[in-house]
């Protein structure tokens, strides 16, 4: 597969592997804020190449974890009410919400279906105007263009049972509260396809006010084991500063095309982060204009009373303030097929991650 | 809410496992190891017998439709347990509505498909249900078949030893890509066709080897993640896998690239996993080679003694992870 093979090839890695390990001189721990970059991590099997001295932990970057389950259960009480289809990434559907999963719901009848994108729902809105499809409008600067096109289209359009239940976060304020709250790290490995529509230059903050390396990257091995080499360097040379790994892909400016959808669409809002609290300006809020599409407006239906997470330390987790085998719950009472939390659900969650790869070490 | 199946349950992972376990297997008093057919001794004679329902969505697909897929995967739950198949049952549901003509195309591949396999279909039933109460036609096939006493032990995998060779006959996972597209649920096409197809006549090339093959499961529903995980457990042993020598098609890694699919957990409907000792490893390679569903048969990996019970992958890329059990129904992912 022409430029992925070359990225993951055994050999070139090997000597990057070892270049690390020539250069490593103290502690590092870098933290990859990026879900995908969690996956990747360890599906390729990084830690098992890096000298001991270098630690990778997770951060809030997974969209499905950080989505509180209160969303959950509006979805469900939404999909529920007999009128409504729901149409949504499949990530969310084993996610639990205070009571169900979507996928329990669907099982009890709800109306929930899998897209691919916010596009194929409102084609489905289209081709089937007797329901109303909510679309639940979830991710970062990733998904959020998709589903900004999407709704200057609708509007276009004048597509009347069409609907975003949104919760669109963006990235770079939840990692300025990170290190508000004192999470200790030494560098970012920056999120990579966020910076292909923010660009490179909205992680600058980083290394101005809080004098941490950091280092745009791809998604795969060789991306991976190349930014933590940059990133050992931007530390023994004390010379902070965003480097982009991923040239290929990322650029200082970033997709002005892509940041105008989302621009015409939303604004800044405050948003809730599921273990991490509100965060100022740390989502985006539909404008005006297009509020009519906007479900959690349009419809009303009734939550269950909220139970607490009792023990669940996700919030703590996904600060990196602890890791998952910390966590009273973890594999015990929270494992994949039980789970007590969205990050043991996704597959780009720390603690689903950890569960997969450390538990039987 | 009280729990209710759901699709997962239907997955083949995990969440199939515990279904079987907790709500089937216990009530039936099944308690031996979970093996594609059953082995059954009737006046001396060793017969395997097995099972299987299809109800897959769309009916026709590239390479195959739904009769051919009904007979294609009881006769190889019988050839992977070591057995000559002979005789099978079909049974149909029906929707009412549903087109003749169709039904004719769908019987006619059955029947053909089960001249090459050299099987009979011998009984059979029909039901007709109301519309929208079946999703156009279910086909639910049994089949029986005749196997040898020194080949008992290959569904079961008790010869399994540390240092045998993993042997597949050809890349994994097309079927289930080729039936995602067919489905209109990726919005590109796809130049493939699944793999469908009987493997009786590719096993009994092996099985004439003495002694040399020690186990045998095809990789339908969880694709060779679920068989591995299996095997696995089923022996106690561990198991290394080499990702480079998996001879996945270029569609199929990149479909996966895309949205987010482990290949691994893939299904296909004509490959198989042989077990065979490390001595005989090439020979039997060879011998699948040789067949017109074995051309691109591959050795991929090997029983170990180390980390028993669990699957290691060798990355291409040089790094080691566990290959899991798939939890349930895939789904593809966001970003």
């Amino acid at each position: 597969m022409k430029y992925v093979d070359e990225y993951r090839n055994g050999r070139h890695i090997a000597r990057l592997a070892e270049m690390i390990s020539r250069e490593v001189s103290r502690e590092y721990v870098f933290m990859e804020v990026c879900g995908g970059h969690t996956a990747a991590i360890h599906r390729f099997g990084i830690p098992s190449l890096l000298p001991p001295q270098v630690r990778l932990i997770s951060g809030p970057g997974c969209p499905v974890c950080v989505t509180p389950a209160s969303y959950i259960d509006m979805l469900v009480a939404l999909a529920s009410g007999g009128e409504v289809t729901i149409a949504m990434f499949g990530d969310l559907m084993r996610v639990p919400g205070t009571m169900v999963t979507p996928a329990a719901a669907r099982a009890a009848g709800a109306d929930i279906r899998v897209v691919l994108s916010a596009g194929d729902a409102l084609e489905l809105a289209s081709s089937e105007r007797k329901r109303n499809v909510i679309f639940p409008a979830i991710g970062f600067e990733t998904t959020a263009p998709g589903t900004a096109v999407t709704l200057t289209e609708a509007l276009k359009r004048d597509v009347k049972n069409f609907f975003v239940l949104n919760a669109h976060k963006v990235m770079p304020p939840a990692m300025e509260m990170l290190l508000r709250e004192g999470t200790t790290i030494d560098g970012f490995i920056c999120p990579g396809h966020v910076a292909v529509v923010t660009g490179s230059s909205a992680f600058d903050f980083i290394p101005r006010r809080y004098g941490l390396a950091c280092v745009v990257t791809g998604f795969e091995p060789a991306d991976l084991m190349l930014a933590v080499l940059m990133l050992v360097r931007q530390v023994n040379s004390r010379s902070p500063r965003v480097e982009t790994e991923y040239r290929r892909a990322v650029t200082p400016e970033g997709n002005s095309r892509a940041r105008g959808y989302m621009d015409e669409v939303f604004e800044p809002g405050d948003a809730e982060w599921r273990g991490l609290g509100v965060i100022p300006n740390g989502g985006l809020t539909i404008r005006e204009k297009y509020r009519r599409f906007d479900a959690g407006d349009r419809f009303s239906f009734d939550l269950p009373e909220p139970e607490h997470e009792s023990g669940c330390r996700c919030g703590e987790i996904l600060r990196g303030v602890i890791t998952p085998a910390d966590c009273p719950l973890f594999a015990a009472a929270c494992t994949p097929d039980s789970p007590g939390g969205a990050c043991m659900v996704s597959d780009e969650g720390a603690c689903n991650t950890w569960y997969k790869y450390h538990i039987h070490e | 809410m009280s729990e209710r199946i759901t699709l997962g349950h239907g997955g083949g992972g995990r969440e199939a496992q515990i279904l079987i376990r907790d709500h089937f297997a216990s009530r039936f008093g099944m308690n031996g190891p979970m093996t594609d057919s059953a082995l059954l001794h009737v006046s001396g004679d060793l017969l395997a017998f097995t099972t299987d329902s299809y109800v897959i969505s769309p009916l026709f697909f590239p390479g195959g439709n739904i009769g051919k897929l009904a007979v294609c995967g009881t006769v190889n739950d019988l050839a992977v347990s070591g057995a000559e198949p002979v005789y099978l049952s079909a049974a149909f549901i029906i929707e009412e509505g549903f087109s003749l003509d169709q039904l004719d195309l769908i019987v006619t591949s059955m029947a053909d498909e089960a001249e090459v396999a050299g099987v009979r279909i011998v009984t059979g039933d029909t039901k007709v249900v109301g519309k929208g109460t079946c999703d156009g036609l279910f086909i639910n096939t049994a089949g029986v078949g005749v196997l040898g006493r020194e080949l008992s032990h290959i569904g079961n995998a008790s010869a399994v030893r540390e240092g045998d060779r993993l042997i597949i006959n050809g890349a994994p996972g097309d079927h289930a890509v080729t039936i995602l597209a067919a489905r209109r649920e990726l919005s590109f096409d796809m130049p493939l066709v699944s793999d469908c197809a009987c493997l009786n006549h590719l096993v009994k090339k092996v099985t004439g080897v003495p002694g040399a093959v020690h186990f045998m499961r095809d990789l339908t529903r969880g694709g060779l993640a679920a068989v591995l995980n299996e095997l696995a457990a089923m022996t106690g042993c561990g198991i290394e896998v080499d990702e480079a020598s998996v001879p996945f098609q270029e569609p199929v890694r990149g479909m996966c690239e895309i949205l987010g699919f482990d290949p691994f957990s893939l299904a296909s409907e004509g490959r198989l996993l042989v077990v065979a000792a490390p001595e005989e490893a090439d020979r039997i390679a060879e011998r699948m080679r040789q067949d017109q569903h074995g051309r691109d048969t591959a050795i991929i990996g090997r029983i170990t003694s180390t980390r028993a019970g669990r699957v290691i992958l060798n990355s291409a890329s040089g790094g080691q992870r566990f290959l899991e059990m798939p939890p349930g129904q895939l789904l593809p992912r966001i970003c």
